[in-house]
């Protein structure tokens, strides 16, 4: 049977997540059907990150070594994936929903005569379909959404499946693939990356993520927001109303526009619930709120809310996490 | 730069109860905001597109009262039928035979939240794109855009033509002005009918996602429930 191919994103010098996650998705679908799982790594490094995909059930793994992949350019990266979907002509094609992936899907399923199923929360393959679940209406449904195109490119959101990392020698092939990719044929061109600083955490595959809305309100709001994240741990997040005053950087919202997260443990100090706000959040495991309006709708998804002033409460939750955790 | 802005007609996800109230797609109404301050001191032409049943004419006429120039309807009754590759498919029949400087479509729709259709759509024209854009200028015939990506954003200078799609983050759309208003009901909206065409994905069930357990609301006193909140934490939630 035909393979599933994983593509595993590197950020920070490692492969994310998320995208373990999708690989041990693929891996289980692979074993129940036999089919093979490759993975392939597509950056400068790309041979000494595929080692890790190993551990997460790929017993092939293809490297496209090249440093245009180091930063994000639509055209390299969807010529090097089309590169290697050619040459493994697999059923299904799997990424972690990242920005990045968000950027070519469209376009490399249209490339690959393949159909697209952005941003699911589960897929599985049925006999001569591939059908996945996905969040709608900016998560206020879901959508069973199934596809019998022969290929099928699927991104998955970050928390939907466990990394499942096993210990056990298993042989795995890695394959370097040659790529050139002619920068003279760009017409588009990166002249620079404005990344906001001191992102400890990254927001997406953060265990606690601590998230400040409109009742947050200014920088003394802030220094308590930072000292509770810094405390636990914690990635910052932000509500679309903080992240417009410029209180919070953009790469920090969630929600419909901003990022998907399932944190074990989430903060949502001084933010009302909006939907476009849940949708982004909805899925983590513990959802803590503080907010002074007892009636906000952010209570509804909250495991534990604290009806109050988030300028009195923070004080005193900092001060006693701070004696629980050192 | 002569822009067309694709946009959509979607139900109103914000209404509490499903009104069946109908409104252009939020991050189209960003990038028809964008193409009008884009152009604010030319006389560059914006046009719209839109797919969708004839109803959808009110969302055309908002988006001609922001201050568009002209308009396409290519009516499609059974639009939920439509997949993003249907859609792009048809928008591509219908740019292939224009000349563009810049094509706009909103990031994702805030109904089916795909986000395919304009990288679908660049790849059937063989454009050059851009995806969730939240900052646009146009110096002679180069777009300057920003977007946002995983760790940061990336400034990238695009040569038109090309696409980009677009994020609400960019800008807020303007209120049409009264004048606007009396303007867009004089647009002659030209009219086709849209073969659905082939679709390579199919929706076959909705239905409300799995609710959350009901929780626990502390009211009282600051330390009070602060304490309660930390046992919860450490007892029963095992997070700490
Ligand atoms: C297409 C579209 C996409 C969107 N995408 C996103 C998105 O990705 N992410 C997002 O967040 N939003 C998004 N929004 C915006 C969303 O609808 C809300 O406007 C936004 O989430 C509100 O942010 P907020 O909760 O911080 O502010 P508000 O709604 O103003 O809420 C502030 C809350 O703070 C509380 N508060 C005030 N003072 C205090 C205090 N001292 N202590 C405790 N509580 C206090 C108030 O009771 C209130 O509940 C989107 C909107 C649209 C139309």
């Amino acid at each position: 049977m035909s393979s599933i191919l994983v593509i595993l994103s590197v950020q920070d010098g490692r492969v994310k997540r998320s995208s373990l996650e999708a690989l041990s998705r693929a891996s289980a679908l692979g074993k129940a059907e036999k089919r093979e799982v490759i993975g392939v790594v597509l950056h400068s490094n790309a041979l000494s990150l595929a080692i890790d995909a190993v551990h997460y059930g790929a017993t092939k793994v293809f490297c496209v070594s090249n440093r245009i992949f180091d930063s994000h350019l639509n055209p390299p990266l969807i010529a090097g994936i089309a590169s290697v979907v050619e040459l493994v002509k697999p059923r299904l094609v799997v990424a972690a929903s990242t920005e990045s992936v968000k950027d070519i899907i469209g376009a490399l399923a249209i490339r690959m005569d393949a159909a697209a199923l952005p941003d699911v929360a589960s897929f599985e393959i049925s006999g001569d379909h591939v059908l996945c679940e996905r969040p709608v209406m900016a998560a206020k449904m879901m959508a069973s959404t199934q596809s019998s195109n022969p290929l099928v490119f699927v991104s998955l959101r970050s928390g939907s499946y466990e990394a499942i990392r096993s210990e056990s020698e298993t042989s795995c092939e890695i394959v370097e693939v040659p790529f050139e990719f002619d920068v003279s044929t760009l017409s588009a061109t990166l002249r620079e990356i404005v990344t906001t600083t001191g992102e400890a955490v990254d927001l997406t595959e953060a265990k606690v993520v601590v998230a400040a809305g409109r009742g947050v309100k200014d920088a003394t709001g802030k220094a308590l927001i930072d000292e509770l994240a810094s405390i636990t741990g914690a990635a910052i997040g932000a509500s679309r109303a903080v992240v417009e005053t410029g209180l919070f950087p953009a790469t920090a919202q969630i929600g419909q526009t901003g990022k998907v997260v399932s944190p074990e443990l989430y903060f949502a100090i001084g933010i009302s619930g909006a939907i476009q706000h849940v949708a982004g959040m909805s899925n983590s495991r513990i959802i803590v709120a503080i907010n002074k309006d007892a009636d906000a709708p952010i209570f509804d998804v909250a495991t534990y809310g604290l009806v109050g002033d988030c300028f009195k409460i923070l004080p005193i939750l900092n001060a006693e996490l701070k004696k629980i955790l050192s | 730069m002569n822009f067309c802005v694709c946009i959509k007609q979607v139900p109103d996800v914000q209404a509490s109860v499903q009104t069946g109230r109908m409104v252009l797609n939020a991050y189209d109404a960003s990038a028809v905001e964008e193409a009008l301050v884009i152009n604010a001191n030319n006389a560059d032409s914006i046009d719209l597109i839109l797919i969708g049943p004839s109803s959808a004419t009110e969302t055309i006429r908002k988006a001609l009262a922001m201050g568009a120039t002209n308009a396409t309807h290519i009516v499609v009754d059974e639009i939920a039928a439509l997949d993003s590759f249907a859609v792009s498919n048809l928008l591509a029949a219908h740019l292939k035979g224009h000349k563009y400087d810049v094509i706009l479509t909103g990031k994702q729709s805030q109904d089916s939240d795909a986000g395919l259709a304009g990288g679908m759509l660049a790849e059937l024209l063989g454009l050059p794109f851009a995806t969730n854009a939240v900052g646009m200028r146009a110096v002679e015939n180069i777009l300057e855009v920003t977007r946002q990506g995983d760790t940061g954003q990336e400034m990238l200078e695009m040569i038109t033509p090309c696409l980009v799609t677009c994020s609400n983050d960019m800008n807020n759309p303007r209120i049409p002005s009264l004048k606007g208003i009396m303007g867009a009901k004089r647009t002659v909206i030209t009219t086709t009918q849209g073969a659905p065409g082939i679709t390579r994905t199919v929706v076959t069930r909705t239905f409300p996602p799995s609710a959350r357990e009901a929780g626990i609301k502390f009211e009282g006193e600051p330390e009070e429930i602060v304490a309660l909140l930390l046992d919860k934490l450490q007892a029963e939630a095992g997070v700490l």
